[in-house]
């Protein structure tokens, strides 16, 4: 039988998995896009298996929610990825260091 | 009308100093000397017109505070009305005389103005000085013994492109400081224990004051000596006694017409000045009195000493001024104000023509101020010759001794100074012979100077001696209206300051009751009964029941001070001694400058350590410099390069150039510009915080 805690496990492993990505990437920033995504979908899992485990739907509710920002954001995202692109010529993520102090 | 004599200086002050831009500098001038005029015009009304009985005019009320409250207000009684014609008649002449001697000065470029200023100074400084002399109370006076301060260090210092002038300035006004803070602890102990700082109530609480003490830097001290020596300590710093004295020769670095108003006539005798005006206080200080006759005495001998070797002819005046600071001292020290006061008086007039000539010389002479290139301007500066002469007969004390008309026949310093030395042998043998001494050496250097200048061969740069003229007629007016003063003021003012103890009484409007203890010896508490006491068993003195309230009147006399009685009865050869001091001063320097000049050279070669140790002042400056200066200036050295730019300056740098920086490097390294550092930190954060929270079970 499948428990909860089986997908509490996976959507944990997605989320480190995209924490990860987040900062041992250092090629491409489509990734960093995708990793954060990643991390959007672990939460969204754990709200479906608490949702479906408490029988609450309101965290289903808040999965789609969660589901339009997160398109939304990879939509603004990919933008400004187009801009900076034109700008820079590429999309190195260890290029990008304008902010350095 | 004493509040126009009060304001009139500090106006012209005000329009000279501010206004002259919109007046012009001579009007300025005019306005400023005017005023002075219209000042000491009042002052002799209001000196001749005054019945001696204490006045208390208000200004305006001035501090409350608890009971530290007080007016400000001025107090007319006889010492004021005395000081008041001293101080505006000098300056009002020291004015006019300065039209002349600031005509046209060379150490100011062409186009400079420098003239209302000056003017704007010497008003200032008189309205200090009346300030001081017309105070009610401690504070004020306090008020105004710094205003001539400060008045006096711009003008030491009014050349101010002569570094000597400025060395003089800062010396006169540091040395006066030492004097000062003693006088303000002074006024603090007798508001501990007087409760108020009015002279009125003070004086009334002297009886009580004479047998408290005072707990003072660990041990205990009899209340009226100790405060009286701080007050006289303060004296001595404005007056220059010794120990003190350094800075007033120093300070004829400023224009002569300076040295004349306020380091011969006023701000030097307003130690003096005080020591009389506390003549409440000083009377139950036996102690401290004694003190001041020894400082006047050593202060008189010493600084005729010194007088006797010195070159420059301002230098001269000026330990002369010095020595006769003492005398007067002296007197005030033995209880006898009123003598003090004369000398004051006196002195006021025939220093100040001294300087005025001395000015007149050096301006005539092209600001040589060497004697020893002097000689023979007797012909080419007669008036300033003849004022100079009625000077120097004044001040050695030319007189006839033991005529009496009435009054003593002689110059003022005659009458005066015989005073003194009456006076100083029934006090106090000591002081007696130094007195005497002094007189003796103050004829000879008086003498001196005269020989050295209008006598002889012209010495010195030829061309200065061809060029040398008599000073134009305004610097030689006031000449002859000082020269009248230092005629007669010792004859015309003999009987109110030293006829005798009635005549004194009525003229400082002490009210006595003869025969009639008042009530207050009649106080258990009191020391005095035993005084009225001895005085009545004492038959013997024509005013031996006198009683006075302390406070009453100008000055007081307490029950068993018969100086003025007793100095009168004083045998032959001692009101010979000072005639006969000055005549062996005038055969001698006539002998060394005028018989045989070659003989004064001669001397300074065979008693070179004493010619030395003369011409160096005692060595006191090198001491000084020795014991104060160079250890003070050390000190300011260390604090300096190790203290402020070591510590402070070092400090400020490290941090700013050592510390921060370190720190933004640290922190700039953290800003890597990366996206995936900054993730990274979040997440370590986030983690860090979460565990916190877990372990803690917040």
């Amino acid at each position: 039988m499948i428990g909860i805690e089986h997908y509490l496990t996976v959507a944990a492993a997605l989320f480190v998995i995209g924490i990860f990505g987040l900062f041992l990437n250092r090629k491409n920033v489509i990734i960093l896009l995708m990793s954060i995504e990643l991390m959007l979908l672990a939460v969204n899992i754990n709200f479906v298996a608490f949702s479906a485990f408490l029988d609450d739907l309101v965290g289903q509710v808040f999965t789609l929610f969660v589901l339009t920002v997160a398109a939304a954001e990879a939509a603004i995202g990919l933008a400004i990825l187009v801009c900076f692109f034109r700008n820079r010529g590429t999309i190195d993520v260890e290029n990008v260091n304008v902010m350095k102090g | 009308m004493e509040t126009i004599i009060l304001f009139a200086p500090l106006i012209g002050a005000l329009i000279a100093g501010f206004g002259w831009k919109f007046i012009g500098e001579t009007a300025a001038q005019y306005v400023s000397t005017g005023l002075l005029m219209l000042a000491a015009g009042l002052s002799w009304v209001v000196f001749l017109s005054f019945d001696g009985v204490t006045q208390s005019i208000q200004i305006l009320p001035w501090i409350e505070s608890g009971t530290f409250a007080t007016d400000w207000a001025i107090r007319l009684d006889r010492l004021t009305a005395t000081m008041l014609i001293v101080i505006n008649s000098v300056s009002a002449l020291v004015h006019l005389y300065s039209f002349g001697y600031m005509a046209h000065d060379e150490n100011f470029k062409e186009g400079e103005n420098y003239k209302a200023r000056f003017f704007a100074y010497l008003s200032f400084f008189t309205f200090a000085m009346l300030m001081l002399v017309t105070a009610d109370n401690l504070v004020q006076m306090f008020f105004g013994w710094e205003g001539v301060g400060v008045a006096s260090y711009l003008l030491i210092n009014f050349y101010f492109r002569k570094p000597s002038a400025n060395a003089a300035a800062m010396k006169a006004f540091i040395v006066n400081r030492v004097g000062d803070f003693a006088f303000i602890l002074g006024i603090a102990g007798l508001y501990l224990l007087a409760d108020s700082v009015k002279f009125e109530d003070i004086f009334a609480y002297m009886p009580t004051l004479a047998e408290q003490t005072i707990r003072f830097l660990w041990t205990d001290w009899s209340a009226p000596n100790l405060l009286a020596f701080l007050l006289f300590v303060g004296a001595m710093g404005k007056s220059a006694q010794l120990l003190l004295h350094t800075w007033l020769p120093d300070a004829m670095e400023g224009p002569t017409p300076v040295s004349a108003l306020i380091h011969a006539a006023t701000m030097v005798t307003a130690g003096v000045f005080l020591v009389c005006r506390m003549s409440p206080l000083m009377e139950f200080a036996p102690v401290a009195t004694n003190f001041v006759v020894i400082v006047g005495a050593i202060t008189a001998f010493f600084a005729a000493t010194v007088g006797l070797v010195q070159n420059d002819i301002k230098r001269v005046i000026a330990y002369s001024t010095c020595s006769q600071l003492g005398y007067m001292f002296v007197a005030a020290g033995l209880g006898v104000y009123s003598v003090a006061m004369f000398h004051l008086l006196t002195h006021a007039f025939f220093k100040a023509m001294l300087f005025l000539g001395a000015g007149s010389v050096i301006h005539g002479m092209h600001h040589e101020q060497d004697m020893r290139n002097y000689g023979g301007l007797r012909k080419k500066l007669p008036v300033t010759f003849w004022a100079m002469m009625i000077g120097t007969l004044a001040i050695t004390g030319v007189g006839i001794p033991l005529l009496y008309v009435g009054f003593p026949v002689g110059f003022a310093g005659f009458v005066s100074k015989d005073a003194i030395i009456e006076s100083a042998f029934v006090g106090s043998t000591f002081a007696f012979w130094m007195l005497v001494i002094a007189a003796f050496m103050t004829s000879f250097y008086s003498w001196r100077l005269m020989f050295l200048t209008f006598y002889g061969k012209p010495r010195g740069d030829k061309h200065t001696h061809e060029h040398a003229h008599e000073s134009p007629s305004v610097m030689l007016v006031p000449l002859v209206v000082l020269a009248f003063g230092a005629i007669f003021a010792g004859m015309a003012f003999y009987k109110p300051y030293f006829g005798s103890q009635e005549s004194v009484d009525k003229f400082f409007g002490i009210g006595v009751k003869k025969g009639e203890a008042h009530a207050y010896f009649d106080a258990p508490t009191l020391v005095a009964p035993a005084y009225a006491a001895g005085a009545k068993a004492d038959g013997d003195h024509s005013d031996h029941d006198r009683s006075q309230v302390p406070g009453e009147g100008a000055i007081f006399v307490g029950p068993d001070n018969h100086m003025i009685h007793e100095a009168h009865l004083v045998p032959k050869w001692v009101k010979l001694s000072p005639f006969f001091a000055m005549l062996f001063g005038f055969i001698l320097s006539w002998y060394m400058y005028i018989r045989r000049p070659d003989l004064p050279a001669k001397l300074a070669e065979n008693q070179w350590p004493l010619y030395n140790f003369l011409l160096n002042k005692w060595y006191f400056d090198e001491l000084y410099d020795a014991i104060f200066v160079r250890p003070a200036k050390s000190l300011g050295r260390f604090l300096w390069t190790r203290g402020d730019v070591g510590i402070i300056d070092g400090g400020i740098n490290g941090l700013a150039l050592g510390i921060v920086p370190f720190f933004t490097r640290l922190a700039g390294r953290l800003q890597s510009g990366y996206i995936f550092t900054y993730a990274f930190s979040m997440v370590i954060g986030l983690v860090v915080l979460i565990t916190w929270m877990t372990l803690t079970a917040g």
